[in-house]
């Protein structure tokens, strides 16, 4: 199984959509152009802060409000490893699963953890913060068929026999 | 054991013998909305994933409306894109100036009783008001759907909210759907459906259930349904007989049910800045306001234009407050102007603007700097939503929205 280590960065609960990347910016041609807005409505700094591989910890419901598809690619865009959250909207949840953003639910790290501190991930299996370790409830298999094929786009192709 | 009406619905889509919450199915889909935000990430996705036909285009519905008509140079191009899209794969079902998608998907009737529908916007649980399973998707999935026609779903529980009663008259479905959200919780509904029965809903129209489906995404719904009847039937032009299998069974298995009495129910507003932070009106009473604004998919049709005009007939808008009023189709634009709404909207001192999204998404014609606060009828109060982060948003019903208009101050309606 896959292991990493990354940087936490704390956000509170109901982090929306329209936090993640603001309407205003959605008409712009790409979402390596739009990704310098991320968060900017609740932490304008944020975006230019986040290196490759850091973790985003997060309440409740985080990624709630629109359909826009840019709120998990801009996540991604922006090198974050993964989110760990108490809970995900549906629809954030579905486009992040299509994109291959890594979402884990956990409800008690978030307690535990602050800003600038480091976790152990281990896909599948277990967060681990200061010696104790969080279990990850696995995806059901139809969605690990998604992830594993690398995206909804790419288990298309395959489908559609395009190389 | 019996079933709820989005479990009958996804059983008889997919002819499976039972079906039970937290099963994974796959659904034939009904119909298709994509708007003219995401349509150039749909037409990409497509594309590359290496589909050259649609699925079916006379299920495929695309709608410009957020970015009508253009307020940056750089929306312009998702109209071309679209137009091309169009063109290229044969798409018959196209508005480019006709309204907001949710109110013209079942104005139109492409989104009927017992369908199954999504859309690429997170209000498409809009069209549950009429007994269709609708639900909000991003645009891959939408482009896996144009070549596939199926889409994955998980059966999802169901919370029943029963409201009975007669409610006052200074409280409309805008109140109900606030008030449940706020004891619900912005996420008190996530993964979930929710059904609505009573006699309060038996007695509404379908345009107050519709402000209801609406915002049902706002407690994190998959969907909200309504038991069509001979209302509904006459609204989306289909015979009642053939719909009268979509509702409730007595021993249908719910996960929670909510009871309100209407009677007992005031008018309430959402505060800055989530939309589950409810409070009465008359806690909030006497805040200033910079602005109004009645309108969007959410509180845009004629009986809301209606409440607006007979609050507004013959006053006039307070000194310093701009109210803005967007009707949600440009069939309800002409409809209230027929019936004489329009014109005592604008002698009241309203600036009536074409149909869209506009405002609502923050795009334009009356964005907020900060400092500033608003009372506006339609679904989000988020942070930045409607100009800076630091703009105070407020949601309430269109007659809370007219009277505070004419006070100057949030106040509920006489």
């Amino acid at each position: 199984m896959e292991k990493f280590t990354g940087k936490v960065w704390v956000l509170g609960d109901d982090i929306d959509t329209d936090i993640i990347i603001p309407t205003e910016y959605l008409a712009l041609p790409t979402v390596e152009d739009m990704k310098q807005y991320g968060f900017s409505p609740l932490r304008p700094e944020l975006a230019s802060q986040i290196k490759e591989g850091d973790i985003i910890v997060a309440g409740k419901n985080f990624g709630c409000g629109s359909s826009r598809e840019q709120a998990p690619e801009i996540i991604k865009a922006l090198n974050v490893k993964c989110v760990i959250a108490k809970s995900f909207a549906r629809i954030f949840f579905r486009n992040s699963i299509n994109n291959g953003l890594l979402l884990i639910e956990n409800d008690q790290i978030q307690e535990k953890v602050k800003e600038g501190d480091t976790l152990d991930v281990t896909l599948g299996e277990s967060v681990v913060y200061d010696g104790r370790e969080y279990p990850i409830q696995p995806l059901p298999q139809n969605l690990m068929d998604i992830i594993e094929a690398g995206g909804l786009v790419e288990a298309m192709k395959k489908r559609n026999g395009v190389k | 054991m019996g079933n709820t009406i989005i479990e009958k619905i996804i059983k008889r889509n997919t002819g499976a013998p039972t079906v039970s919450p937290g099963q994974i199915v796959t659904v034939n889909v009904d119909r298709v909305m994509i708007h003219d935000i995401f349509i150039p990430f749909v037409a990409e996705k497509f594309e590359e994933m290496g589909f050259t036909k649609l699925w079916d285009s006379d299920r495929v519905v695309l709608i410009y409306d957020h970015l009508v008509p253009a307020s940056a140079v750089e929306d312009i191009r998702h109209f071309k894109i679209g137009d091309a899209f169009v063109k290229k794969y044969g798409l018959k079902n196209i508005h480019r100036n006709d309204g907001i998608c949710h109110q013209l998907m079942t104005e139109c009737g492409y989104a009927k009783p017992g369908d199954i529908v999504f859309g690429t916007d997170s209000h498409t649980t809009t069209y549950g008001c009429v007994g269709c399973f609708s639900s909000g998707i991003g645009y891959t999935e939408m482009a896996s759907i144009l070549g596939t026609g199926e889409m994955w779903v998980r059966v999802p529980e169901t919370i029943k909210v029963v409201i009975d009663g007669k409610l006052p008259d200074n409280v409309s479905s805008k109140d109900i759907i606030l008030r449940l959200i706020g004891d619900l919780g912005a996420d008190g509904a996530t993964y979930k459906a929710l059904e609505f029965s009573g006699s309060t809903v038996e007695e509404m129209s379908v345009a107050s259930r519709m402000t209801i489906s609406n915002m049902a995404i706002e407690a994190g719904a998959k969907a909200a349904l309504f038991a069509p009847d001979e209302k509904t039937a006459e609204y989306s032009e289909v015979e009642f007989s053939d719909v009268d299998w979509i509702y409730g069974d007595e021993d249908a298995e719910y996960c929670r049910t909510v009871v309100y009495k209407a009677e007992e129910l005031v008018p309430v507003v959402a505060c800055p800045s989530q939309v589950d932070k409810i409070k009465p009106v008359s806690e909030v009473g006497g805040t200033e306001l910079d602005q109004v604004f009645i309108g969007s998919c959410t509180n845009g049709r004629l009986e809301d234009l209606k409440a607006a005009a007979e609050i507004l007939d013959g006053k006039k808008v307070a000194d310093f407050v701009k109210l803005i009023v967007t009707p949600a189709s440009r069939k309800i634009y002409m409809e209230a102007s027929k019936a004489g709404y329009l014109k005592i909207l604008a002698e009241a001192g309203a600036i009536i603007t074409q149909p869209g999204c506009g405002l609502c998404c923050g795009r334009a014609g009356g964005i907020l700097t900060d400092g500033e606060k608003i009372l506006a009828t339609n679904n989000r109060n988020f942070l930045g939503r409607m100009g800076t982060s630091k703009v105070e948003i407020y949601l309430g019903s269109p007659k809370t929205a007219a009277a505070s208009a004419v006070a100057g101050k949030i106040v509920a309606a006489e």
